[in-house]
């Protein structure tokens, strides 16, 4: 089924959606937000470019295999729990940059584990909405 | 030195995440697999010889201190346990290099298998109620999946029985812990211990406990609530079943006894006839199962159940003694039993069924096969001088000692049951006359054969060399029992010096 109102729009839609998971996932830093849900968005806005062209096609937008999303996603998260491991600190704890970044603050490890979690969740829902499309 | 207690999370967990970056490289992921398996062994001996010197290790996660953070604590109990871990995981990882298809492994099989570790050695390192139970959820979606991998029809069959029935578990755990919180406002072990020990044992609390008794006692496989196990452990690949035999029930009963030790040791004392009672019909209705059986990999499941019965009588019988020999008995079926099902995938990879009417004359064929069956089987019977007897010695001793002489007899009992199962097994499988209408025997390649018997044959050495020299670990299992009859040095080692 080809929708032509769903194909027009989602060619403004997943740039602006991208941009919104964005900020939510920086925005998770200290009030309601996060990888979570920033990842859940993402997979929204390629579901819908999905659901208008294909999953063929959709695969083809995301460029990267959603497996590997999710491997990179973990990878990240371990290694925001391996840094302070460096540092002589347990497993986990959260460092902090002294110098504050425009924007988001004084960033640290938790952010990064956040983008780890925004790609992994990302790279899930996508694997489970273009296996589940490919067999129907 | 404290950050060495993360490293048997981080290890599985990285090899986890290696093993995904490498989804369709066979050979790299098999790799990873051995590699990290032989880690995590490493860091557990090494974990295991600074817990020996120095007492209790804890580490607080993200430098919380506890009881606000999750603790991770490891005394020789859980130390113990993660070096057996540490061991199956390399002997099965090994094994399934001959033994999983190439189907299997390009669906995760290997890094699935870190997931499973990963959440065993967390069940065993967590000091705190909650992360347990999610370390229980990582454990069964990893082995839920393993389960299925293949996707035949009884395979599915299986896997939704043992979900099912799991689910249940996580469920009155999940309520038994919320309860927990809400009389004692934590759920940090330590400092549960020390609210205990406070607080009246009237009321809800003898409640929470029944319900962690089951929750814990469906995932140990315990009388009653056994019966997922022999409908799960007969489809799935051997290498699978080895190593859910060798760890998820232990998780189960290691739980049981390290909540029932530290938390409810008040309840433990007062539940003695119905822990003693469930003890004892787990041993004698895994046993008459077994006997009953035709088909291999079935009598070894039920035999599974059956020594339960026993790691949850030291439990029962609530001595120091009775606990050490459970400890020892846990090791003891870990390296046992495991060998056995090894043995078994081989037999039946060669004689293309393990139903055992079908089966016989394969002495022989392959003699050294017939012994690598017979020494393991006669260690889990219990016969001297293999590792089995010092662990139902330790046991058999301390129930007299407590005289709880029925629990005692129903020991002796059912190893006689054993006995005659296993021997009757092995004297199908190898002395029988090879019946006319049976298949061709299938050969193996050589370095097929090493993979496949190589894990096995460690196992069995294991077993009889814990027979000869059963002194050392004993006496660590002593001592681990005695920190465990003590909370007071685990109380302390988690929350300092208490105010």
């Amino acid at each position: 089924m080809h929708s032509i109102i769903l194909a027009t729009a989602i060619r403004l839609l997943l740039p602006l959606m991208l941009l919104f998971s964005l900020f939510l996932l920086l925005r998770g830093h200290n009030e309601p937000g996060g990888g979570f849900v920033g990842g859940l968005v993402v997979a929204a806005a390629f579901a819908l470019y999905t659901l208008a062209h294909g999953a063929h096609e959709g695969r083809r937008m995301l460029r990267i295999d959603p497996l590997r999303l999710v491997a990179i996603g973990l990878l990240i998260a371990l290694c925001s729990g391996l840094l302070p491991l460096l540092a002589g600190l347990p497993f986990l704890t959260g460092l902090w940059s002294s110098l504050p970044a425009p924007v988001i603050g004084h960033a640290g490890t938790p952010l990064l584990f956040d983008l780890g979690v925004y790609l992994l969740v990302a790279g899930m829902a996508l694997l489970i909405i273009f296996t589940l499309m490919e067999e129907s | 030195m404290k950050n060495l207690l993360f490293f048997p999370l981080i290890i599985p967990l990285a090899a986890a995440v290696l093993g995904l970056l490498a989804w369709n490289q066979r050979k790299l992921q098999r790799w990873i697999g051995i590699g990290a398996t032989a880690l995590l062994t490493l860091v557990s001996g090494i974990l295991l010889v600074q817990v020996q010197q120095h007492g209790i290790i804890t580490a607080q996660a993200g430098n919380w201190p506890a009881p606000f953070g999750i603790t991770l604590v490891a005394d020789l109990f859980s130390s113990l346990m993660l070096v057996g871990t540490g061991i199956m995981g390399l002997c099965v990882t090994v094994y399934s290099l001959a033994d999983t298809d190439q189907h299997q492994e390009s669906v995760g099989y290997h890094p699935l298998l870190q997931v499973l570790l990963l959440g065993v050695c967390g069940s065993f390192l967590t000091g705190d109620l909650f992360n347990l139970y999610v370390w229980f959820e990582v454990m069964l979606i990893a082995s839920f999946v393993l389960l299925a991998l293949g996707g035949q029809r009884e395979q599915m069959e299986g896997a939704i029985k043992y979900v099912a029935l799991n689910l249940i578990a996580s469920a009155l755990l999940l309520a038994g812990i919320g309860l927990l919180y809400g009389v004692t406002g934590t759920l940090n072990m330590a400092h549960l211990a020390l609210r205990m020990q406070e607080l009246d044992h009237t009321g809800t609390i003898p409640v929470i406990a029944a319900l962690l008794f089951c929750a814990f006692s469906i995932k140990a496989a315990v009388f009653p609530f056994y019966f997922w196990l022999p409908a799960s452990y007969h489809t799935p690949p051997i290498a699978v079943v080895t190593i859910f035999s060798a760890l998820l029930s232990k998780v189960g009963i290691y739980v049981l006894i390290r909540v029932f030790t530290l938390i409810f040791p008040q309840e433990a004392l007062a539940g003695q006839p119905l822990i003693l009672l469930a003890a004892g019909l787990t041993m004698l209705f895994g046993a008459l199962g077994a006997v009953a059986q035709p088909e291999l990999r079935r009598l070894l499941a039920f035999c599974v159940i059956s020594q339960i019965g026993y790691l949850l009588m030291g439990l029962g019988v609530f001595t120091s003694l009775a606990l050490a020999g459970s400890i020892f008995f846990m090791l003891h079926i870990m390296a046992a039993k495991s060998a056995l099902f090894l043995v078994t995938g081989v037999v039946a990879r060669k004689a293309g069924t393990s139903w055992l009417p079908e089966l016989g004359g394969l002495y022989q064929r392959f003699p050294l096969l017939a012994v690598l069956f017979l020494l393991p089987a006669l260690s889990v019977a219990g016969i001297p001088p293999l590792s089995g007897f010092w662990g139902k010695l330790a046991l058999v001793q301390a129930g007299l000692q407590a005289e709880q002489y029925l629990i005692v007899a129903a020991a002796l009992g059912v190893s006689v049951l054993t006995l005659y199962y296993l021997v009757h097994a092995w004297i199908q499988l190898f002395w029988k006359p090879r019946p006319a209408d049976a298949a061709e025997l299938r050969s193996l390649t050589p370095q097929r054969r090493r993979q496949l018997l190589g894990p096995a044959l460690g196992l069995t050495l294991v077993s009889v060399l814990l027979g000869l020299l059963p002194e050392p670990l004993f006496r660590l299992c002593s001592a681990a029992a005695e920190q465990l009859l003590q909370p007071q040095s685990y109380i302390e080692a988690v929350l300092g010096v208490i105010r």
